[in-house]
This record gives C-alpha cells, sequence and structure tokens, in this order.
C-alpha cells in the first residue's frame, strides 16, 4: 500500500513518563515518527500531542487502538489535511555578507517570515507555516549557506466548532 | 460502562476485619500498602525482602492477617504470583527491593504481559531524593518495564498510595489483562499520611469495552447461518473472561468444530466430540487441516500469534475471519477480519448465544471427525525405552485430567498439550507468548498456594528444572504438596529437534551433561525424591509419589531423540505437516 503522511493528535494526561510511553510505543512496534510535538491543551492537566508519521489507512489504524490501551492516553484523533490548520515554525540562520542582506529581506517579505536576528556576518529568519511552506522557505536560503536549522515540527488543530471533545 | 472496582472474596477479609481497615488513621506508607492489599482480598503475596522494601518487611512482622511467602529468587516470587493468578482468575501479588530486585522481576513481568496475566508488581526504590543519582540499588524499573507493563506508577507520596494501588488491581483485572508495576520509594513507604481510600475507581482514559456492538454479533450470527465449514479457534481469552460455559453452549448449539490454541486448552472440554486439539506449529492434523479448509474462522480470544498461524499468507485461506476479542487492537493486526466483534468474551457469546441456531455442518462435522480418527496423535512407543509421551499418557491416565498441571518450556510442554486431556479451564498452566523456561515449577508452587487441595503437577525438562529449583526449598519448608516432575532426557529436547530437522543433524550446544542427580538434588533440600527409567519404575514410582502427602519430585529417564510431531516448520503453512520421523 501507499506510504501517505498521517497527523495524529493524542490527548494525554500531563504525567510523567508520557512523552516515553507514546514514544517507546512507536519505536518498539516500528511505526515511524516524522515528528512530534507536545505542549499544553485546552484543558489543565492534559497535553496535546500532534505527532506526524507515514504509512498506510492500517498502520494509521493500529497506531490509534495502540496508542488507546495507553491509560495515560485520552483522545486520538487523526487529522486530515482539509479540516485542519497545520503549522510549524522553523529558525534559519544564515551566513551572508552585508550586501546579500536586502536580497533576504526580499525572500522574507514574500514568505511573510520574518528577520529575527540580524550579526555582521549572518542573518536569523523565522517563518511560520505548513509544513510545504517551510520547506520552500529553506530551499530558498540554501544557496547563500545555512549555518543553522531549528524546526519544532508541526503543531496541529482542527478547523471550527468540531474541535476533539475531550471525554 | 463505568468501570467500579471490584471487591474479590478473601478468606481473611470478613466484615470486622474490612472496617477495622477502613479506619482513616494516620498510617505510614507500608501500612497503607498492607491495608490495600488485604482490602482488595489479597490472600498471599510472594516476595523477597531488601533495603528499599525493609518499611514494608517491617510492617508485615506484626500484621497477623498478610499472609507473605520467601521465595528463594525474586523470579520465583514472580512466576508463583503468576501461577497464582491464572489457577484462580485473581489478581496474583508479588514484591521485590529495588534495583537487582526489580530486576530480577523482569522476565517474570514479559511472561505475564505476553500471556494477559493480572498481576500487581511492587518494587521498592531509593528515596525520592535520591532517584536519578544512580544511587545504591537503584534502577529505573518503570522505565525499563514500561514496554512489558500494562501500567505502571512511581508513586511519589504516600498519601497517593492507596488511590494508586486501587487503580492497579483496577487495570490489572479488567478489559485485556495484565501486569500493572507501582514503585514506591523508600520514604514513601516510610512517610504517615491518612488512609483514605476511594469508594469507587474510576480512570478517565481506560474504558474497556464489555457490552459488544450488537449489530457486529448479529453479522457473525448470520455469517454461522450461511457457513458451510466453519470453525473455532478458541484462545486464552476464553479463560480470562470465565467464558468456558457460554463458549461450550455456542459450539453446542452451532455444532461448529472448535480448536483451541495452547493457553486455551482447557476452555472446552477435551472429550467433547466437537473438539479438534490444538493448532499451529505441533498441532493435530483435524485441527489444522480443518483451519485450512473451513469457510468461516471464528477467532475467540485468540490473537493468531505466529505459532498458530506459521506462514499467515497462507493461512486458513478460504476462510472469513470473525474475531471476538477484548482488545480491539488484536483485531486485524495480523488478519484481514471482516466480522470484528470487540467486547468482553462472556458477554459476547451469551449474547450471540440468544440468537444463533443449529448451523448447516452435518457433513463438514462428519469430515473433520474422520481426520480425527484417521490422524489421531501417535508415537513409536517402546518397552526397552521410557518415551516421554508414554508417561504424560500414564499422567494423564492415572489423574483423569482432573489435576492443574503447569509446565516449563520445551518438548515436555508440547506433549502435554497434546497427551493430556484437559476438561477444565486454568487446569493447564504454561508460559505460551514468552515461552519462559524456569515458570513452570514456580508457577506450579503460586497454584497450589492458591488451593491446597488441588492436585499440582509441574512437569520440567531437565534443563528449565534447572532454571529455579531453588524453590524446592519453600515446598520443603512449607509442605506445598506439588508433584514436580522432571522429563529427563538429558538434552535441551526442543532445541535439539530444531537442529535435528532443520540444521542437518549439526548438535550445538545442547548437552545437559553435568546436570544434578534430580533425586538427590531434592532431597538436599528436604523433598521426596523418586526415579524411574521403564514402564513398570514409572508406574511405581508414580503411584508412590501420588500417594504422598507433601511435595515429591519424580525424575522419569527418558529417550534423548524424541522429537514433538506434527511439526510445521517456518514458513511453511500449517497443512504442511511432518507428521513424524522419517524412515
Ligand atoms: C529462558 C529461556 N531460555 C532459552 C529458551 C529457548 N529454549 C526453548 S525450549 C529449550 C530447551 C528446553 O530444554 P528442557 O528444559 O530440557 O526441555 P525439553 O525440550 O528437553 O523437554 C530452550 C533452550 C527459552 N525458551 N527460555
Ligand atoms: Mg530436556
Amino acid at each position: 500500500m501507499k506510504q501517505e503522511k498521517y497527523t495524529i493528535s493524542i490527548l494525554v494526561n500531563n504525567q510523567p513518563g508520557v512523552l516515553q510511553r507514546v514514544a517507546g510505543l512507536f519505536a518498539r512496534r516500528g511505526y515511524n515518527i516524522e515528528s512530534i510535538t507536545v505542549g499544553s491543551s485546552e484543558e489543565q492537566g492534559l497535553s496535546r500531542m500532534i505527532i506526524v508519521t507515514t504509512g498506510d489507512d492500517k498502520i494509521v489504524e493500529q497506531i490509534s487502538k495502540q496508542l488507546y490501551k495507553l491509560i495515560d492516553v485520552i483522545k486520538v484523533v487523526e487529522l486530515s489535511s482539509n479540516s485542519t490548520v497545520s503549522r510549524e515554525l522553523a529558525l534559519i540562520k544564515v551566513g551572508i555578507e552585508v550586501e546579500q542582506r536586502q536580497q533576504i529581506f526580499g525572500i522574507v517579505e514574500t514568505f511573510r517570515a520574518s528577520v529575527v536576528d540580524v550579526g555582521s556576518k549572518t542573518m536569523m529568519v523565522q517563518v511560520v507555516g505548513g509544513t510545504d511552506k517551510v520547506d520552500a522557505m529553506i530551499e530558498l536560503l540554501k544557496p547563500f549557506g545555512i549555518t543553522g536549522l531549528s524546526r519544532t515540527g508541526v503543531t496541529a488543530l482542527r478547523r471550527g466548532l468540531s474541535q476533539q471533545k475531550t471525554n | 460502562m463505568q468501570a467500579q472496582m471490584k471487591n474479590q472474596p478473601s478468606s481473611v477479609l470478613n466484615d470486622e476485619l474490612r472496617e477495622q481497615l477502613m479506619q482513616p488513621d494516620e498510617i505510614t506508607g507500608s501500612e497503607i500498602l498492607l491495608r490495600s492489599l488485604l482490602l482488595q482480598g489479597v490472600e498471599c503475596v510472594f516476595g523477597y525482602p531488601g533495603g528499599a522494601v525493609l518499611y514494608i518487611y517491617d510492617a508485615m512482622h506484626d500484621n497477623p492477617h498478610f499472609k507473605h511467602l520467601l521465595t528463594r529468587h525474586e523470579q520465583g516470587a514472580i512466576h508463583a504470583a503468576d501461577g497464582y493468578a491464572r489457577s484462580t482468575g485473581k489478581v496474583g501479588v508479588c514484591i521485590a527491593t529495588s534495583g537487582p530486585g526489580a530486576t530480577n522481576l523482569v522476565t517474570g513481568i514479559a511472561t505475564a504481559n505476553m500471556d494477559s496475566v493480572p498481576l500487581v508488581v511492587i518494587t521498592g526504590n531509593v528515596f525520592t531524593t535520591a532517584i536519578g543519582t544512580d544511587a545504591f540499588q537503584e534502577a529505573d524499573i518503570t522505565g525499563i518495564t514500561l514496554p512489558i507493563t500494562k501500567h505502571s506508577y512511581l508513586v511519589k507520596k504516600a498519601e497517593d498510595l492507596s488511590s494508586v494501588i486501587q487503580e492497579a488491581f483496577h487495570i490489572a483485572s479488567t478489559g485485556r489483562k495484565g501486569p500493572v508495576l507501582i514503585d514506591i520509594p523508600k520514604d514513601v513507604s516510610a512517610n504517615k499520611a491518612i488512609f483514605n481510600p476511594l469508594p469507587s475507581v474510576n480512570i478517565r482514559g481506560y474504558h474497556p469495552t464489555v457490552m459488544p456492538n450488537k449489530l457486529q454479533v448479529n453479522r457473525l450470527v448470520e455469517a454461522i447461518q450461511q457457513a458451510e465449514r466453519p470453525v473455532i479457534l478458541a484462545g486464552n481469552g476464553v479463560i480470562h473472561a470465565d467464558a468456558d460455559q457460554a463458549l461450550l453452549q455456542f459450539a453446542n448449539t452451532t455444532n461448529i468444530p472448535v480448536t483451541t490454541t495452547l493457553l486455551g486448552i482447557g476452555g472446552f472440554p477435551s472429550n467433547h466430540e466437537l473438539w479438534l486439539g490444538m493448532p499451529g506449529m505441533h498441532g493435530t492434523y483435524a485441527a489444522n487441516h480443518a483451519i485450512q479448509n473451513c469457510d468461516l474462522l471464528i477467532g475467540i480470544g485468540a490473537r493468531f500469534d505466529d505459532r498458530v498461524t506459521m506462514n499467515t499468507k497462507g493461512f486458513a485461506p478460504k476462510a472469513t475471519i470473525a474475531h471476538i476479542d477484548v482488545d480491539p487492537a488484536e483485531i486485524g493486526k495480523t488478519l484481514e477480519t471482516a466480522i470484528p466483534c470487540v467486547g468482553d468474551i462472556k458477554h459476547v457469546l451469551e449474547y450471540a448465544n440468544k440468537k444463533v441456531e443449529r448451523a448447516n455442518t452435518d457433513a463438514w462435522v462428519q469430515k473433520v471427525q474422520t481426520w480425527k480418527k484417521e490422524y489421531p496423535l501417535s508415537f513409536a512407543d517402546s518397552e526397552e525405552e521410557l518415551k516421554p509421551q508414554y508417561v504424560i499418557s500414564m499422567i494423564n491416565d492415572t489423574t483423569d485430567g482432573e489435576a492443574i498441571i503447569t509446565t516449563d518450556v520445551g518438548q515436555h510442554q508440547m506433549w502435554v498439550a497434546q497427551y493430556y486431556q484437559f476438561n477444565h479451564p486454568r487446569s493447564l498452566i504454561t508460559s505460551g507468548g514468552l515461552g519462559t523456561m524456569g515458570f513452570g515449577f514456580p508457577a506450579a508452587v503460586g497454584a497450589q498456594m492458591a488451593d491446597r487441595n488441588r492436585l499440582v503437577i509441574s512437569i520440567n525438562g531437565d534443563g528449565g528444572m534447572q532454571m529455579c529449583a531453588q524453590e524446592l526449598a519453600i515446598c520443603a519448608i512449607h509442605n506445598i504438596p506439588v508433584k514436580v516432575v522432571v522429563i529427563n532426557n538429558g538434552v535441551l529436547g526442543m532445541v535439539r529437534q530444531w537442529q535435528e530437522i532443520i540444521y542437518d543433524e549439526r548438535y550445538s550446544h545442547i548437552n545437559l551433561e553435568g546436570s544434578p542427580d534430580f533425586v538427590k538434588l531434592a532431597e538436599a533440600y528436604g523433598v521426596r525424591g523418586l526415579r524411574a527409567s521403564n514402564k513398570a519404575e514409572a508406574a511405581e514410582v508414580w503411584k508412590q509419589a501420588l500417594d504422598i502427602n507433601g511435595p515429591v519430585l519424580i525424575e522419569f529417564c527418558v529417550s534423548q531423540s524424541e522429537n514433538v510431531y506434527p511439526m510445521v516448520t517456518q514458513g511453511k503453512t500449517i497443512d504442511q505437516m511432518i507428521m513424524g520421523d522419517e524412515q
């Protein structure tokens, strides 16, 4: 079957070790983790994890069932792209000469990104958006020489009123 | 369904004691632990002390109600708790100290986890202030056991203990059962807190499905009515759910043949004419061919393990798969499943039993009966040599299939599964999923502790017997009357068999030369030891052993070169069976 990207939203108890439980499950059952983000959710005591994985429908169904077996997992939702807003943030540092600065500002503007630091021979760019947009930004900056890159991984939330009810 | 706490019956726990224990006194964490365990109906805890659990052992010292059995190895303790749990259906409890005590439990936890055995495993840990400092005897046991527990707790405060214990028992014993670990730092067991157990347990992220989706069960009922060659594959889940009677009625009403997996054995009476025996790698001809030719395969509490399916691609090629299981993750895990029924197996079957009718299976049943008759299990018996299969048959004949049998892992285990006629659930106790050598004997101790009047026989290989033989000591001092059988073939028999058949008789490190004289070993511990090397002696010493009112070890010296047949080798489908030695 075709391997595709899936975004899974997991609501978990904010307990010590819960990240280890979830990540360990992926590792030992051979599921892929493309990116993982964790942070607080709309409810105190619960965290939301967003995992981007690759697989097929069957694998994703197994992942969901296996996740539900973890006692600290409250809710698992597979987020389809059209009903979901998903974003990541990247900080990209390029090594440049002063005369190239304007070029960078130009790229940054078209992407509605921002320059967050300027050094004598470096600039740091912050871009927020879907994975594709971040990828594109990185591609455009590559010719300048990327000397540092840090991506947060995807976080995501379902659009509209249908945000997952928490039991 | 909202999960309510289950109060298990117990001999010591009467209303008066319960009230006394429930008092909201300010007591130490250790006392909270003991009270909580007593309130859960725990009759006996298997354990081994050490630094990190000394407050707990100190609290045991003057507790008149709390019963603890000191094993001689933590592995013995946890396998005993496991045997207790499998034989009773109650939660087994064991306790060990931090570090090496805790790591010695790991094999037992994995064993219980694989076979969904309800255990509460208690470990001590170093002081909370020392955690993470590589303190003396510190081990991250919750981390180490994360992949092999149903759930685990590291308790940080004495006031959390009572609710954690309640949750642990609830999680261990409901849904798909399994081991739950509670790690208790030393200061938590020393500090005081008010004892305030919760009136009921409600865990937000834990709601096992009990009642089935009726539409799915109706689909199963329909499929049965249409099927011409249906087969039931019943597993461990039938026994865990106490669904044996419901299964019996289901099979009787529908007239569908039943095969039971290794761990499902006893879940359906083996003297029933619809029973086909065990399927899979060492399955019967009838069971394997029934599966390969069926048009509807109804898995009930069986997880289509690779030792059952062998080559999954060629498994049950003509069948629609229906699967009843309490664990939704098992459905579709290995086989494409057309009819999933998630729920407590007893509830599912009881509901189905109201709907099902006799299926159109007369011709099919007749066919599988012919297979049963034409290809029974067989071995080449001998008057010169004592054959291991003969010994198992003899044990069967002299106990009418009424004993609890525990096995270790190896050839003897398969021969027990094949030649002992189990008719009751919870009477075969064996490590199926993990295949843990060293399990059989301590598990028998646990089963015998649960019921001192039951005949408990532990059947071991000469290899595995040496992995937990130290527990002979507790049999001797507490007069735990287990009949400890050693099937001595002088080799790691199952490994020898693979090396003979698959590795061109290149026998590599299978010789058990240097094994102790098992009779003397038993006697060194103060346990009676008997030995037999031929049929006459076997009958004689076995009779003697059954008459002994206490523990006894019986060594049967058997031929070395017997193989377990039928056998399906890796990669083959289950109807590609080797039926016996090539002539
Ligand atoms: C702890 C452990 N180590 C290794 C094995 C691999 N193994 C499976 S069967 C077997 C041989 C067992 O020999 P014995 O106890 O003499 O029983 P027999 O097969 O001869 O009946 C071995 C080594 C295992 N199952 N468990
Ligand atoms: Mg042997």
